[in-house]
């Protein structure tokens, strides 16, 4: 089966032998996870499922292009959602957990100690997930600071 | 589950009509747009799920999707697609297409604007030939893109003929009962068209184009290659070919300055620094050296600027220093102002003229000034109760008073705050007060004093500052600052004093008094102009031809933007007042403040004791100015910068290019046939200067400096990827070719040249002096919008080249840091503030133990999420009591043998060090926060010795982690030794540059490069590192 499907340029496409072509990170992420037989990496209920959606969405509409001053207020509602959570679907691994981490890495490596400090809870997700087996791949390790040395009085 | 949607909101018609379509069950609650019911996220997001597990879905696609999948259907990879590319390429083009055409009612752009998007949609449904996007049966496919083209397509007109099958789906969608019950609920009949208005007034204006973000703000944007056209080329050309004939002649600059007819008449003013403090670095980035690049990038584009500035010397402080070294205040003004005049000296701040307050004409002005506030009834009395002490015979200063804080009776209150609980004071208040010179006790008296009645101004501020901030550059900070005063309603403010050290008063009743500070200050900008020239009103009373310019930290704002122009405003004798006011944020020091009394931080006098050259010191502060937020100095971070910036990619340009000239050409620029690649350099550089003038003509002056350091780095790339050192040795083709790349190479060292003079003067100028460039190179430069033009032709002999920056050896750089990092680490801790150390200190130190321990147990990181995160942290958080020092943790275990015993341990491994330097720039920006991190960790990693004799901690139930091993080359290291090392190698190396400078005999240069690597070995033993030297980046020539 082919069925037509147009890609702008920096859209990825991922052509099936002997089927479809699919185009779009999380269509194709979502798609390969599938093919690999593990489906708990896109959660293992409903709910689940549409909170690992919704993350992957959100790391493609809002976090990929995002203008330089919205940096901030993603990381904010990040840092907020994750307050009580391990994970972006709380408390198992998945596929959000990874591709939000490529799409976030150049930011982090970006942010100065006092920053990471500031997102603490991002940073304490992004370092558990730079760690976990098999994500980061080529991608730098971004080192954050496990002390906070300082109090912050002088903001 | 509760469902949250809100009127008008296209998002809410998906979710309803999926709702109705799939039967889930769910609670429907109506809210307004603005309510946050997602509570992490701080935009209100509609629509929004609340699911039974207490988790929130926001995304109305993912809610769609849940509700599909509960009700047993879920979504194919095809309508996951179609989902995707709803999210990510329709809704911007939407986004924009509704703002156009229901709030700005263009609705032909709103249809261009959606153009590509409905045409993929209608090849997508001609290909597929089903009745809906995925199938024959409707999916959560379709009712996502319906919903969210509702909006555009329920209008008619939008629909063309192209559009016959998005046409048909689109009907059929619409005609599903679910559908039409969604429209009903949240687009309710004749008011549809103002809820979609009202609720497209909440949303953020949409990013048209928000893949061109700034360049110059994106470290990673020499990642990105900019896409050059084929015009952008062909005018790079023409440009580069007109050369310096059409150049305006340099305009020489003749005392007095004067507003001249036809010109941009600048006047430049920097916060007038307070004699007795010794200026610190931040107080240097925040005024002085800020203003001095203005002003030298102003002279360069043409403008007939003047840049004043002066020491403020009157007040309580100069007097009590005087009273301290036993001299009169005014010897005390003359002593620091020569302290003052020497530090800006010696870092080239260019003043036309730097003057001082303490004149006749700040007297004569300053009582003008407030006579004419007196006349017109803008001045008001009042009775004010301070404190004077008897013994002293006067009255105390805020500072100058301490007592028992009348809130939280903390004893050492001081007359203005509280240190223990931070509240304001008013001197008055305290109990048991204390004169702080004499220890006797205050009385309170009551005594009169004049007030700037800024009420009765407000009117006029307001109007003037509405269009001063429409027509003017204003810093962000500035307007933010400044908006907020007026918001508070301003107060009379009170400008007397009584005072010895100051302006007196001029009227009868309060001959006594001096005027205060504030009131005082700011005028000396005008009476320091009257000491340059006799003609000084015609910069400061004439305010249709001179624009004002006025350079700051961000705490002087409101006295500049406010008080100060309510006492020009209320003197009506037409005075000029600010334009543009640039403030910056606070620079601090290795993330602490700069703090003379504890000896932290670099001061104005001590930074040429450092060796690290002025413009090293300019580049560095200016690269970090902190513009839109704080920024912090850090040694390691300036030795990164210099290496890498300064000598591995500008100076490294600049003197290959320079080189390639003496030693393939006889030093003379060869002849030059530019090929397409060279255009598209020509453009890049080209590209590069116009950015750079656009953001120094908005005083973006850290933002402009990375265009000097792109087009340096889009040099080097050229000289790599052209390889004129290999080009030279082929046959006439590939030696022309040579030829072309280094004529060009060192034009655009000689452009560098001139756009590094507002920030780096001496190199900029040792780099005109070695190609000995025409005079009129950096006018010509920066002329217009910037023309890059060829000011090197061939046959122009250029002279002597030598390299431009020296590197930052690591044990230099931690030897500086000990230097200024104030009192001895082990002093803190033993001292009082150990024991003070703040909770979240100590429970840091505490985490650092843990993740310390874990990770010498084989279990990276597991502190952070394991054991469940927050509620994990708060079982620990009690394993340590309030009482319980955190040191002793530090001197369990391995860290002890991690404490850093010489400053060649602390640095990281040479090899480690090498490879930052050749790392790419996203690396690079990164290193500097993990040395930061490494760095503040061993300030508290120091106590040591005192943690020898704590008793054992509760926290050695940790596995102690197995003792570090002493790094081999460690016992070697001998300071001395080193030293003379050092010294030997920098002289090997000029004599191995000397030889292949004169083109020695290959020999006699292989010989000397040998001695000088033996010599590096034997250094690096000295000092500890490890001898084998780091591999080197590409082979450079």
């Amino acid at each position: 089966m082919v069925f037509w499907f147009p890609a702008p340029p920096q859209v990825p496409v991922l052509q099936i032998n002997n089927g479809p072509s699919l185009s779009g990170l999380v269509t194709i992420a979502t798609h390969l996870v599938q093919e690999a037989k593990r489906p708990e990496l896109l959660g293992d209920s409903a709910e689940q499922r549409a909170v690992v959606q919704q993350w992957l969405e959100y790391r493609v509409t809002k976090l990929d292009n995002c203008p330089k001053e919205e940096i901030k207020t993603i990381l904010k509602d990040l840092n907020q959602y994750l307050e009580d959570k391990v994970y972006l679907a709380g408390n198992n691994f998945t596929l959000a957990d990874t591709l939000m981490y490529y799409g976030i890495h150049h930011i982090m490596v970006d942010l100065t100690v006092q920053e990471k400090e500031k997102w603490a809870n991002v940073s304490r997700w992004f370092d558990h997930v730079q760690h976990y087996p098999g994500v980061r791949h080529h991608l730098p390790p971004v080192v954050v600071s496990r002390n906070r040395l300082y109090t912050g009085g002088h903001h | 589950m509760n469902l949250f949607v809100s009127e008008g909101n296209p998002h809410c018609v998906k979710v309803l009509a999926a709702v109705e379509l799939t039967g889930v069950k769910c609670d429907i609650s109506h809210v307004n747009h603005e309510e946050r019911v997602v509570p992490y996220l701080s935009r209100p997001t509609l629509p929004a799920l609340a699911l039974p597990s207490g988790l929130h879905l926001f995304s109305p696609n993912a809610i769609c999707r849940f509700l599909f999948e509960a009700s047993g259907r879920e979504a194919s990879s095809l309508a996951n697609q179609w989902l995707e590319w709803e999210a990510t390429e329709l809704q911007p083009a939407l986004a924009q297409a509704l703002h156009l055409s229901a709030l700005q009612g263009k609705r032909t752009e709103a249809a261009t604007a959606l153009q590509v998007p409905l045409s993929v949609l209608e090849q997508g449904l001609r290909k597929r030939a089903t009745p809906f996007l995925s199938g024959e049966e409707v999916s959560v496919a379709d009712i996502v893109l319906w919903g969210a083209l509702y909006p555009v397509l329920s209008d008619s007109s939008f629909m063309t003929g192209e559009l016959a099958q998005v046409g048909g789906w689109f009907q059929r969608v619409a005609l599903l009962p679910a559908c039409q019950s969604a429209v009903r609920a949240v687009l309710t009949g004749k008011g549809a068209e103002s809820q979609l208005k009202a609720y497209l007034q909440k949303q953020p204006a949409p990013h048209a184009q928000r893949r061109e973000a700034q360049p110059c703000n994106q470290p990673e944007a020499e990642d990105t290659e900019v896409v050059v056209t084929e015009e952008e080329m062909q005018a790079a050309a023409q440009t580069w070919n007109l050369g310096l004939k059409d150049c305006p002649a340099p305009i020489s600059r003749e005392h007095p300055i004067l507003p001249q007819d036809g010109k941009r008449n600048i006047l430049l003013t920097s916060a007038l620094p307070y004699v007795n403090n010794v200026p610190h670095l931040g107080n240097i980035i925040g005024c002085v050296l800020s203003a001095d690049v203005f002003a030298r990038y102003g002279r360069l584009r043409g403008w007939n600027v003047l840049f004043v500035c002066g020491t403020d010397e009157y007040g309580t402080a100069t007097e009590n220093k005087a009273r301290e070294e036993g001299l009169t205040p005014q010897q005390i003004c003359d002593k620091y102002h020569a302290v003052h005049t020497a530090i800006y000296r010696w870092f080239h701040i260019d003043f036309d003229y730097f003057g001082r307050t303490t004149t006749p004409h700040q007297t004569e002005i300053a009582q003008d000034i407030f006579w004419r506030l007196h006349e017109r009834g803008f001045l008001l009395e009042d009775t004010v109760e301070q404190l004077r002490c008897e013994g002293c015979q006067r009255f105390l200063a805020d500072r100058f008073v301490e007592g028992v804080c009348p809130h939280c009776r903390y004893p050492e209150a001081r007359g203005d705050q509280c240190d223990k609980c931070g509240r304001l004071i008013n001197a008055v208040e305290l109990k048991d007060p204390q004169c702080k010179v004499c220890r006797q006790t205050p009385v309170i008296q009551s005594s009169k004093h004049l007030f700037l009645d800024l009420p009765k101004l407000e009117g006029q501020l307001e109007e003037w500052l509405e269009r001063s901030f429409s027509s003017g550059d204003w810093t962000a900070n500035a307007r933010q600052i400044t908006r907020s005063w007026i918001r508070d309603g301003l107060k009379p403010r009170c400008i007397t004093r009584d005072l010895q050290w100051g302006t007196p008063v001029p009227h009868p009743d309060f001959s006594e008094k001096v005027f205060y500070v504030w009131f005082d200050a700011p005028i000396g900008y005008l009476s320091i102009t009257a000491n340059y020239t006799s003609q000084w009103e015609k910069w400061w009373k004439n305010p249709d031809q001179v624009e004002l310019y006025n350079f700051m930290a961000k705490d002087n704002v409101p006295f500049h933007s406010v008080v100060f122009p309510c006492s020009l405003l209320g003197a009506q004798d037409n005075y000029t007042l600010v334009n543009h006011l640039i403030a910056t944020e606070y620079l601090n020091y290795e993330d602490t403040k700069f703090s003379k009394s504890r000896g932290v931080g670099v001061f104005g006098d001590m930074a040429k004791d450092t060796g690290i050259p002025a413009d090293v010191w300019r580049f560095y502060l200016l690269y970090l100015r902190p513009e839109g937020q704080d920024s912090a100095f850090s040694w390691a971070d300036m030795a990164l910068k210099n290496n890498s910036e300064l000598l591995n990619n500008l100076g490294n340009f600049i003197n290959r290019a320079g080189m390639f000239v003496t030693r393939f050409f006889e030093g003379s620029v060869p002849q030059m046939e530019l090929l397409q690649e060279d255009l598209k350099l020509l453009a890049q550089v080209g590209w590069e200067l116009r950015q750079y003038i656009q953001l120094l003509d908005k005083v973006r002056i850290r933002d402009a400096l990375k265009c000097i350091l792109n087009i340096s780095r889009h040099g080097n790339q050229y000289i790599q990827v052209n390889e004129p050192w290999k080009k030279i040795k082929g046959g006439d083709q590939e030696r022309q070719r040579a030829g072309t790349v280094t004529g060009v190479a060192v034009n655009v060292a000689c452009l560098l040249s001139a756009l590094l003079h507002p920030y780096m003067p001496t190199v900029g100028a040792a780099i005109r002096d070695q190609l000995r460039a025409p005079p009129t190179c950096m006018e010509a430069a920066l002329q217009g919008a910037g023309s890059f033009v060829c000011v090197l032709p061939a046959g122009h002999r250029i002279g002597t080249v030598s390299p431009l920056f020296q590197k930052l050896e690591a044990d230099q750089i931690e030897a500086l840091k000990k230097r200024f990092g104030g009192q001895q680490p082990e002093e803190e801790a033993a001292g009082p503030q150990a024991l003070t150390l703040p909770r979240s200190a100590r429970l840091a130190l505490l985490f650092s133990a843990l993740a310390e321990c874990s990770r010498a147990a084989g279990s990276p990181g597991t502190w952070f999420a394991g054991g469940g995160g927050p509620t994990g942290a708060g079982s620990r958080r009690e394993a340590l009591s309030p009482a319980d020092d955190a040191t002793p943790l530090i001197g369990s275990g391995r860290l002890r043998a991690r404490a850093p015993r010489s400053p060649a341990a602390a640095s990281p491994p040479n090899g480690d060090g090498g490879k930052e330097e050749r790392g790419t720039s996203r690396v690079a920006a990164s290193r500097p926060a993990f040395r930061r991190a490494r760095e503040t960790r061993q300030r508290y990693d120091q106590p040591e010795p005192l943690s020898l004799k704590q008793k054992p901690h509760p926290v050695l139930w940790l596995t102690p982690p197995p003792p570090q091993p002493r790094p081999a080359a460690q016992p070697c290291a001998d300071p001395e030794r080193a030293q003379q090392l050092a010294r030997e190698v920098a002289e090997q190396g000029e004599r191995v540059r000397t030889l292949k400078a004169q083109k020695a005999e290959k020999g006699a240069i292989t010989a000397e490069v040998s001695r000088l690597l033996e010599l590096k070995k034997q250094l690096a033993l000295a000092e500890g590192r490890n001898p084998d030297p780091a591999p080197q980046k590409g082979k450079k020539k």
